[in-house]
């Protein structure tokens, strides 16, 4: 087994952070208890800076339907697990690395190939959309949707979209034939 | 039926439902851990009320904070009142935002574009 020089590893991953100005870095399942916490901590982090309370609201709303989406994927990546993946998923939240000092919110987890045409040409449409058609879109969803047994109601992704006026940036990296790695990054601007 | 009161708490609101009056109103932020199990008692027992309506029925909503799985149920409720309201009773739905919260201002519109009831946007200072 390979050593792991720790001091090394601690050094590293700390540099990494503060060069990325990531604030909030987790792997695994989320709860929602942990929603809470993450949510909590950032909205006390956005205050010792006097952040402006509109854009408080907004990164806010994007971590709770983030976390929610990755938790909505928890009982695929059971499944994964046995077969050798761990952990739920990733989230990220900080300024990541830019000029600017606008939030960005981070996800990444494991979803199986066959759901990502779907999911793909989801993300597209609302990309697509502008104000008006994500409002459109909205409403269509909220009418025609139904509520799964996880909660999810297909409208997280709709109203990241119109909350923040970003488009969504994704991306699918092959982990292998029957799997890819789901990341997508949310930027909510500073006013 | 009873008045049923549910305390609202950090993620639930807190509902007030008093059947005999026609009155139903949720304030506070709506982000349960499980959405359907938090409404499924009150669904239920709005299902039950339309059975048998009160001349007029009045809902409130006061909320500073609903996530998007929660905006669904609101949906839901608002169509069960739009059900009694074609039958002929009188529906009033009252949406309560708070100056400074354009998102819970566009909400409510929302609402009343898809819903067929008269709508009351009540704004609040403090």
């Amino acid at each position: 087994m390979k050593k792991i020089d720790f001091k090394e590893l601690v050094y590293q991953f700390h540099q990494d952070m503060l060069a990325n100005k990531f604030t909030l870095v987790y792997e695994g399942e989320i709860t929602h208890q942990i929603t809470k916490a993450f949510t909590t901590l950032a909205e006390n982090k956005m205050d010792s800076y006097s952040e402006d309370a509109s854009v408080k609201k907004k990164v806010f709303h994007v971590m709770v339907e983030c976390l929610q989406n990755l938790s909505k994927h928890a009982e695929d990546l059971k499944i994964l697990r046995n077969n050798g993946y761990s952990g739920s998923g990733i989230f990220i939240i900080g300024k990541v690395g830019e000029e600017d000092e606008n939030y960005h919110v981070l996800t990444g987890n494991v979803v199986k190939k066959t759901k990502v045409p779907e999911l793909e040409a989801f993300l597209d449409k609302i990309n697509s959309l502008d104000k008006d058609g994500l409002k459109e879109l909205y409403k269509k969803q909220m009418r025609e949707g139904t509520l799964s047994e996880k909660g999810g109601a297909g409208l997280g992704l709709i109203d990241i979209a119109r909350k923040t006026g970003e488009k969504l940036e994704y991306n699918f990296i092959d982990i292998d034939d029957k799997n890819a790695f789901y990341t997508l990054r949310t930027k909510i601007l500073k006013k | 039926m009873e008045v049923v009161k549910i305390a609202g708490t950090d993620d639930t609101p807190e509902v007030k439902i008093d059947p005999k009056k026609g009155i139903f109103e949720f304030s506070g932020r709506s982000l349960p851990e499980d959405v359907l199990s938090f409404y499924a008692p009150v669904l239920q027992l709005i299902e039950d009320y339309i059975q048998k309506p009160a001349k007029n029925s009045e809902v409130l909503f006061r909320l500073d904070y609903f996530n998007t799985a929660s905006s669904k149920v609101i949906l839901d409720i608002l169509i069960y009142f739009e059900h009694i309201s074609k039958e002929g009773h009188n529906v009033e739905i009252k949406w309560f935002y708070h100056q400074d919260d354009e998102d819970m201002a566009e909400a409510g519109e929302e609402y009343s574009e898809i819903v067929d009831l008269p709508f009351e946007m009540q704004v609040y200072r403090h």
